[in-house]
């Protein structure tokens, strides 16, 4: 085994030291009765080379964003990250390193942390931010949580339906023995009726949940359904893109009081939806209630300045049921790319880079709609996606067919929202060209000419 | 050596106008964006992110690594945390972009590689766990203790049975508790005996009809095998229970015992711990979790399956895989698939070792936990015992009255040697505690120099280890005062 140490000579100097005759004996405690008495049926060892070519083999037949032209978000988005955060993160002092509960021996991690928190509340412009979470689905149910416990409001968490239908499955399944009930508001022109959001918040709503821009990339009228929010004595609770503020205000300045959001665009790849990055920040008030581990800066027994982590009070190795949350592991790797990313792109990368969306995004759009097949099924400002209607009602096969192309053209809506059946939803980032996105544009009109002709000819007409 | 210049906090080497990483110039037709958003949605500015170039990020970062102890560095005997060796290959592996740029919502059809490899991931954790079904979905452990522990209340809501207890041993994990309480459990706290294992009149007494689950950790935190696990797991399943296994130590067992073989209805693992993906300076994990097959149907969805009759005689590669969610799922626990990219690991690394070669880690984790134990119960007490599993708990007990030295004060001197500290107050039924694990991935030497350095360290001045650690660049951050008037960011 290539990653052993232990020879037979080392095995029986040990076993001698230990007093025990083999290392069999050594599972004593065991009950024979318990012990499998086969090999594991599991495949034989590979060598590293046959390893290498069996990953290999695998990866081959996965159309990925280098061999192909993706048009496809839905909160996993196809964005730039440059070399160097590559090359941060690929420093085993980073990345082979455990939880920083040593301090002095993990002072690399600590400070990057403690800049990652400081970067997440000068992106939201919200006071706290917390060191990471598993995802942006899962940290909007702690946020749901947090509002839950704060408001003391067992209720209902209100949720708009233009919210990642993920995220909402996944506030359900958090939900689903707490007795909070989960209501969820329409949007069906693209964006939160604000009325329709009014007349489903009482007096007895822990939590709004908007995301701004939605998962349609729509803008929503945030700093209204803040104030309806607010006037009920509710928690706001803003899903945000990290890259569209760059352009947009911050979730702090329209009125959020937690902000959540998936920070995979910040420097971290893909990889089929994981592992990727959960932000958590909140107003300074909701502290206390802050799921997730801390770092602080404080100052060692010389007096100088260091950093440490901090109110574990909150956590789950210090107050066990009483926590709050169970989170442990967290994503502290990729907390550490964004903080390398946000350092390299800074203010004017930001603005850039959103703004590069935000055209490219509208471009794409306005050639499709300009087709005689396809419309964009809402009228809403959007950032960098948008949904487009077929107008001949066929998107999985176009889907299909642009993906033999080498175009993962969209995603199609209609499993989450069955009066979408005939849209999908398109994103655009700033590594697609203009050539690419003009050329999605050809094949998706060709696979619609070849998707009407098999479907006349499936009609026998 | 030191480079204090460039590890001030990244705002402070900002100079307005530097720039890391500029933007092509855009190549279509572009609109006011005044035109395209709405006025009242924009921001006046962008955020007041650092200006810094790439080479000075690149030596800010360089130098703040060079502040951390790792695997890749250092012997790093944490207990509970699993730290060893984390392979390169598998490195290599999950950068290929046939993994890494794999979006969660492309169409199956585009992912066969990365399903089959899902696929058989969940096919192998279930032959270790000897469990009828998997999902990869959860992210961490913690988080698979939530999630089963969700499908196990799905499972009674449909069985008609108002369960709302779950037991927890007082040496469990902090998160099999929190996990309880997050899934609507009431937690209830079982005692352990002196001898590390379930106390069975406390058990006993606390087991009633009630009870939905039994969390253990096995072996357990002090590092034995339960020794009355087939009883406990009889007496919970009698009453109509669940045994839920923490996974976090199976890098004891592999191929030696399977959680389903004594008694379990569902586990997670920990990948980042047994299967040897790296931690990340706490993250990112993973936390599949296999259960029996009437918990099956509650599983969160998708699952991998492969569509029958389409698998070759000779060739996975002709086989067809496909997403599916179950029957009664309890819905989802996060967004997308799983956290992929650790599971891709753990899947190289067992591909690495084969059946066999699993076995003899968990052979070689166990050797090396006791010959540490041989050695160092001459020096510091191990009150469980002088044998254990692939980890042990010794107590700075007697030290601690007899001259005044804790186990926190031997974990911070064992800095200035070079080790990483063993965990130090946990489990807190252990007074003084210092939990070890070496690992299988150390020789016989750094063993016995942690054990030369860790008996030097009992035979020096109390209050000199009071004050340890003394070479390293920071020494005993003040955490009162952090917790007091905490600054989490800066201005």
């Amino acid at each position: 085994m290539p990653y052993l140490y232990n020879t037979p000579d080392d095995q029986a100097a040990m076993l001698a030291a230990i007093g025990a005759d083999s290392i069999d004996a050594l599972f004593d405690s065991i009950p024979g009765e318990l012990k499998l008495d086969r090999p594991l049926a599991i495949p034989p060892a590979l060598g590293e080379l046959e390893l290498e070519q069996h990953i290999r083999d695998l990866a081959g037949r996965n159309l990925n964003a280098s061999s192909s032209v993706s048009f496809l978000g839905g909160g996993s988005y196809d964005h730039f990250i440059p070399a160097a955060v590559d090359a941060i993160a690929s420093r085993s002092e980073f990345y082979t390193s455990y939880t920083p509960y040593q301090a002095e021996v993990a002072q690399g991690n600590l400070q990057a942390i403690f800049e990652y928190q400081s970067l997440i509340t000068r992106l939201t412009g919200l006071d706290v931010s917390n060191s990471s979470l598993y995802d942006g689905g899962s940290a909007t149910a702690e946020a749901v949580l947090m509002a839950v416990d704060v408001t003391k409001r067992r209720g209902r968490v209100v949720l708009a339906a233009s919210l990642h239908p993920e995220y909402r499955q996944t506030i359900a399944t958090y939900l689903a023995n707490l007795g909070v009930d989960v209501v969820t508001v329409g949007a069906s022109s693209g964006t939160v009726d604000v009325a329709e959001l009014a007349a489903e918040v009482n007096d007895q709503t822990a939590c709004v949940v908007l995301q701004h821009p939605n998962f349609f990339g729509c803008l929503e009228d945030a700093e209204t359904m803040a104030q309806v929010a607010h006037d009920a004595g509710a928690v706001m609770i803003g899903v945000f893109d990290p890259i569209s503020l760059g352009l947009l205000k911050r979730p702090g300045d329209w009125g959020a009081d937690i902000a959540v959001a998936e920070g995979q665009s910040l420097g971290t790849s893909m990889s089929y939806g994981g592992p990727v990055l959960g932000i958590l920040a909140c107003k300074e008030s909701l502290v206390r209630r802050l799921p997730g581990r801390l770092v602080g800066q404080t100052t060692d027994r010389r007096g100088k300045d260091c950093f440490v982590l901090t109110m574990q009070t909150r956590e789950q190795h210090i107050r066990r049921e009483k926590s709050t949350s169970n989170v442990c592991t967290n994503q502290a790797l990729f907390a550490l790319r964004a903080t390398a990313f946000l350092s390299l792109v800074g203010p004017r990368g930001l603005r850039d880079l959103a703004n590069l969306c935000l055209q490219k995004s509208h471009y794409l759009a306005q050639q499709l709609d300009g087709t005689s097949r396809f419309e964009l099924a809402f009228a809403a400002p959007t950032f960098k996606e948008f949904v487009v209607r077929d107008k001949e009602n066929a998107i999985e096969a176009l889907v299909a067919d642009a993906a033999t192309e080498g175009y993962l053209a969209g995603i199609p809506l209609g499993g989450w929202y069955p009066h979408l059946a005939d849209c999908m939803l398109v994103c655009v980032t700033e590594k697609r060209t203009k050539a690419e996105i003009d050329a999605l544009v050809d094949v998706l009109q060709t696979g619609a000419a070849k998707a009407a002709a098999d479907e006349l000819i499936q009609a026998g007409i | 050596m030191e480079n204090t210049r460039d590890t001030k906090l990244i705002f402070d080497l900002s100079r307005s106008g530097c720039r890391g990483a500029v933007l092509p110039k855009c190549d279509v037709p572009e609109s006011d964006v005044a035109s395209l958003l709405p006025a009242g949605a924009l921001a006046e500015a962008p955020p007041a992110l650092p200006e810094v170039t790439e080479p000075q990020v690149i030596r800010h970062f360089v130098n703040l690594s060079k502040q951390n102890m790792s695997v890749d560095t250092h012997f790093y005997p944490l207990g509970s945390c699993t730290m060893k060796y984390n392979p390169k290959r598998n490195e290599r592996a999950a950068a290929m972009p046939g993994f890494a740029e794999v979006h969660p919502y492309q169409p199956e059809e585009t992912a066969q590689g990365m399903l089959e490899m899902l696929f058989e991931m969940q096919e192998i954790l279930k032959e270790i766990s000897c469990m009828d079904a998997c999902s990869l979905q959860p992210a961490a452990g913690a988080h698979g203790e939530l999630t089963a522990l969700l499908v196990a209340a799905a499972y009674f809501r449909d069985m008609g049975e108002d369960r709302k207890t779950v037991l927890v041993p007082d040496n469990a994990h902090g998160t099999n508790p929190a996990s309880a309480a997050m899934a609507g459990f009431e937690s209830v706290t079982v005692k352990t005996d002196v001898d590390g294992g379930v106390c069975m009149d406390d058990f006993r007494a606390k087991l009633d009809d009630s009870i939905a689950v039994f969390m253990i950790t096995n072996p357990n935190t002090v590092g034995i095998f339960e020794p009355n696990m087939r009883e406990i797991a009889d007496a919970v399943h009698e009453r109509g229970g669940l045994i839920y296994l923490d996974g976090a130590n199976m890098n004891a067992i592999l191929g030696i015992t399977r959680p389903g073989d004594f008694g379990a209805d569902m586990q997670h693992y920990n990948p980042h711990k047994t299967f040897s993906g790296p931690h990340g300076g706490g993250g990112p994990g993973a936390g599949p979790i296999c259960v029996v097959d009437k918990l099956a149907p509650y599983l969160p969805g998708p699952v991998v399956e492969m569509d029958a009759g389409v698998r070759g005689p000779d060739s996975a590669a002709s086989a067809h895989y496909s997403l599916a969610t179950p029957q009664k799922s309890i819905g989802k626990v996060r967004a997308f698939f799983s956290n992929t990219g650790v599971l891709l690991r753990a899947y190289c690394y067992i591909r690495t070792h084969g059946p066999e070669g699993l076995r003899a880690v968990s052979e070689n984790a166990v050797l090396n936990a006791n010959y540490l134990l041989a050695r160092i119960r001459h020096i510091l007490p191990v009150p469980q015992g002088d044998r254990c599993m692939h980890e042990f708990v010794a107590s700075a007990s007697k030290l601690k009255s007899d001259k005044g030295i804790s186990a926190m004060d031997i974990a911070k001197r064992l800095l200035d040697f070079g080790f990483h500290a063993p965990t130090v107050y946990f489990p807190m039924t252990v007074k003084e505690s210092i939990m070890i694990e070496p690992t299988e991935t150390e020789s016989k030497d750094t063993l016995d120099a942690f054990v030369e350095t860790l008996f030097r360290i009992t035979e020096e001045d109390a209050e000199f280890l009071q004050n340890a650690p003394h070479t390293t660049a920071i020494s005993r951050p003040n955490e009162v005062a952090a917790a007091r008037n905490p600054c989490l960011a800066c201005g």
